[in-house]
């Protein structure tokens, strides 16, 4: 592999061990090969449900679910598969639940943009703007009365910032000192609409502020800054120090839905693309991990063949799993 | 801490044939607020997931008097104030409840909870749905419908009509105090969103209401009257106008039928086609505006199942379809009532 510099991983903090290093490594590697195996199954139609791709997003699922335990609670929105597999949602599930499968996640009834696994801590995706956030706030609610130490995570993008809801969340979570961590993955659009033709300021960290909240922000491209800046939230709350808000700057490489570049549409450049893509998390990282000899070559390969196998079975198994029953249309609905 | 509950105490009520409990005839009086009060403070000491949460619960007006003092017995844990902000905190209170809490989140009107339409439609009303049965949200929302004094537009909508419309959504609204501690009580065990829609003018009478807590099963109505010649059905403060009219309408030898549905959503569609299957006349009462609302649901729901058993079209006592007016002569002509209902019944013979 070619040796890329675009990213400086700083690995002075002794915190991050060596097989910390190889688990973001994998985790960011398995949601990439899964996306693409969706772009490459999309144009089929065999999918009939929008995809929300997060591929170029990968280091910020990867690094702030590394420090979640399987008891705490991740809220995630229409872009949520990387989410999901970060937090250890059941990959099989997920497929079935594209291919509409009574053996998907929500039996066929959610779709890509909404996502579940009580098991692993995944109560559900929202496809309305921070939708997820006060919900995430409401479980950091529900662990304060518990007097437990689950901390619940909420990932969202720089869309949801424009929402009121997210102040009426920080607000509330700072007054009742709440065990939460909001995450802003701000990739600068919202469907087409740039962050700078939406917000006067290019400071969704520091935003809050005045309700009290502590606001980071880091290269949500770079795994390692996204680790340590996540540790620190992370670990904040389980301590009960209270709520933190993050916001990590990366890029969305696909459209704002579907499994291609939508750069042809005019609302941003390929120059602005092409900065973005030399900048990949996952390629600049193997090439940061091979340079340091943390892994060989031949490690990467065999991860690549795990990962493709276990994506080939999931969606073998989806193909040929039975289809939702007509007649259970209203199962589901209370009453 | 696992969180512990007592269920022991509770009972199922099996019927109810009167305006009062039968077996209650002679039992224990005590006002709607009282039986409200009562109810929450039984659910909070039986039910360590259970907790109270809204503007000014824990206030000197104790909204309305339900809650009032509760958080001093309960600790501001269980019983708090919160910030003005009805979407975020309606998302907070769903939160808490996908996670094993009980919440109930109160409103002094019905109005604010079109500020948090997000959470109730797109997100509580859906979840268990959307995500395929593996997850509930037992979640309670009430607020009480406001009326009279000039309270105007934005404090005094009764919006049964659009909650009605969600599923997902359970809607209840009780019209005495005996049910609105039943009601109450189911509302808390059910494992969905639950909304109960009080009335104001409800709140001022008093009821037998037994001390122990027990439940009232949602989508069984109840005749209040039985009666032979027309139908009167509805629930909440318009059961209370109907009584009024059944009485007026004695005199001109009508015998009016009269249906408490308790709850909206389920409804209880059987007892109303075997009323209107008897009486052959319907009149459908309710505080929310005419079109597209509770009232033409059921009408519909009748033409749909039971048009043969009709002598003579269906008649609807709604509000008028304008904002509440604020000045008294307005007001006045903005709701129907008791008059109203005797007019509708009238015609129909």
């Amino acid at each position: 592999m070619k040796e890329l510099k675009y990213i400086k991983f700083d690995l002075s903090a002794k915190d991050v061990s060596k097989s910390v290093l190889v688990d973001l490594y994998k985790t960011m590697l398995m949601i990439r090969m899964f996306q693409h195996k969706i772009e490459e199954e999309y144009p089929k139609d065999e999918i009939k449900t929008p995809v929300h791709l997060c591929v170029g997003q990968e280091a910020i699922p990867a690094g702030v679910c590394i420090h979640l335990k399987k008891d705490d609670y991740v809220f995630s929105n229409y872009r949520g598969h990387g989410h999901y597999l970060a937090k250890g949602g059941d990959m099989k599930a997920l497929v079935c639940e594209l291919y509409g499968r009574e053996t998907g996640c929500c039996r066929g009834r959610g779709g890509s943009m909404h996502l579940i696994d009580v098991s692993a801590g995944l109560l559900g995706s929202s496809s309305i703007v921070a939708g997820g956030v006060p919900i995430a706030t409401g479980t950091a609610l529900g662990s304060l009365m518990q007097k437990n130490n689950h901390v619940s995570v909420v990932f969202f993008g720089d869309g949801a910032v424009d929402e009121g809801v997210l102040y009426e969340s920080i607000n509330f979570a700072v007054l009742k000192k709440l065990p939460v961590v909001y995450i802003c993955e701000n990739n600068f659009y919202a469907v087409c609409s740039a962050q700078k033709n939406r917000q006067p300021l290019d400071n969704i960290y520091k935003r809050f502020s005045g309700c009290g909240i502590p606001g980071y922000r880091a290269d949500g491209n770079n795994v390692i800054e996204v680790y340590k800046t996540a540790k620190k939230a992370v670990n904040n709350a389980r301590a009960k120090k209270g709520p933190s808000i993050i916001e990590f700057r990366t890029y969305r490489w696909r459209g704002h839905s579907g499994g291609e570049s939508d750069v042809s549409l005019g609302y941003r450049t390929q120059k602005e693309m092409d900065c973005w893509q030399k900048r990949c998390p996952v390629d600049n990282f193997a090439s940061f991990l091979l340079a340091k000899k943390i892994i060989t070559d031949k490690e990467i390969e065999s991860f690549k063949k795990i990962f493709n196998e276990e994506i080939n079975n999931a969606f073998e198994f989806a193909k040929n799993s039975p289809l939702p029953q007509k007649k259970d249309i209203l199962k589901y609905v209370y009453f | 801490m696992k969180i512990s509950f007592d269920w022991d105490k509770k009972s199922i009520e099996k019927e109810e044939p009167g305006f009062e409990h039968k077996a209650e005839k002679n039992g224990r009086r005590i006002s709607y607020i009282a039986a409200l009060h009562e109810t929450f403070d039984q659910l909070l000491s039986v039910d360590k997931r259970i907790f109270i949460m809204g503007q000014g619960v824990d206030d000197p007006f104790g909204m309305f008097g339900a809650t009032l003092n509760l958080h001093k017995k309960y600790g501001s844990e269980r019983v708090f104030d919160t910030p003005l902000s009805e979407e975020g905190l309606t998302g907070i209170a769903m939160g808490a409840s996908l996670v094993g809490m009980r919440p109930i989140y109160m409103h002094n009107r019905p109005d604010f909870l079109l500020v948090a339409m997000n959470q109730i439609v797109n997100h509580a009303s859906k979840w268990r749905y959307m995500f395929g049965g593996n997850i509930n949200v037992p979640l309670v929302i009430w607020a009480c419908i406001g009326r009279g004094w000039g309270s105007g537009a934005q404090h005094s909508q009764s919006l049964q009509g659009l909650f009605m419309h969600i599923p997902g959504l359970k809607l209840v609204m009780p019209s005495t105090p005996y049910d609105a501690k039943g009601l109450l009580v189911s509302s808390v065990l059910d494992e969905g969103p639950v909304m109960i829609l009080e009335h104001r003018w409800a709140l001022k009478h008093t009821g037998c209401v037994p001390e122990q807590l027990y439940s009232i099963p949602f989508g069984k109505g109840v005749i209040r009257k039985s009666g032979t010649d027309v139908t009167i059905v509805g629930v909440s403060y318009m059961i209370i106008e109907a009584l009024r009219a059944a009485e007026e309408l004695k005199k001109d030898k009508i015998d009016a039928e009269i249906i408490d549905l308790r709850t909206l959503k389920p409804l209880d569609e059987q007892i109303i086609l075997e009323s209107v299957k008897k009486t052959g006349r319907l009149i459908i009462v309710d505080t929310d505006w005419k079109t597209a609302g509770v009232t033409s649901e059921i009408a519909a729901i009748v033409a749909e199942k039971g048009f043969e058993y009709l002598k003579k079209p269906i008649k609807r006592v709604a509000s008028q379809d304008t904002p509440t007016p604020a000045s008294n002569v307005l007001e006045e002509k903005f709701y129907a009532g008791m008059n109203e209902i005797v007019a509708a019944a009238k015609e129909l013979f």
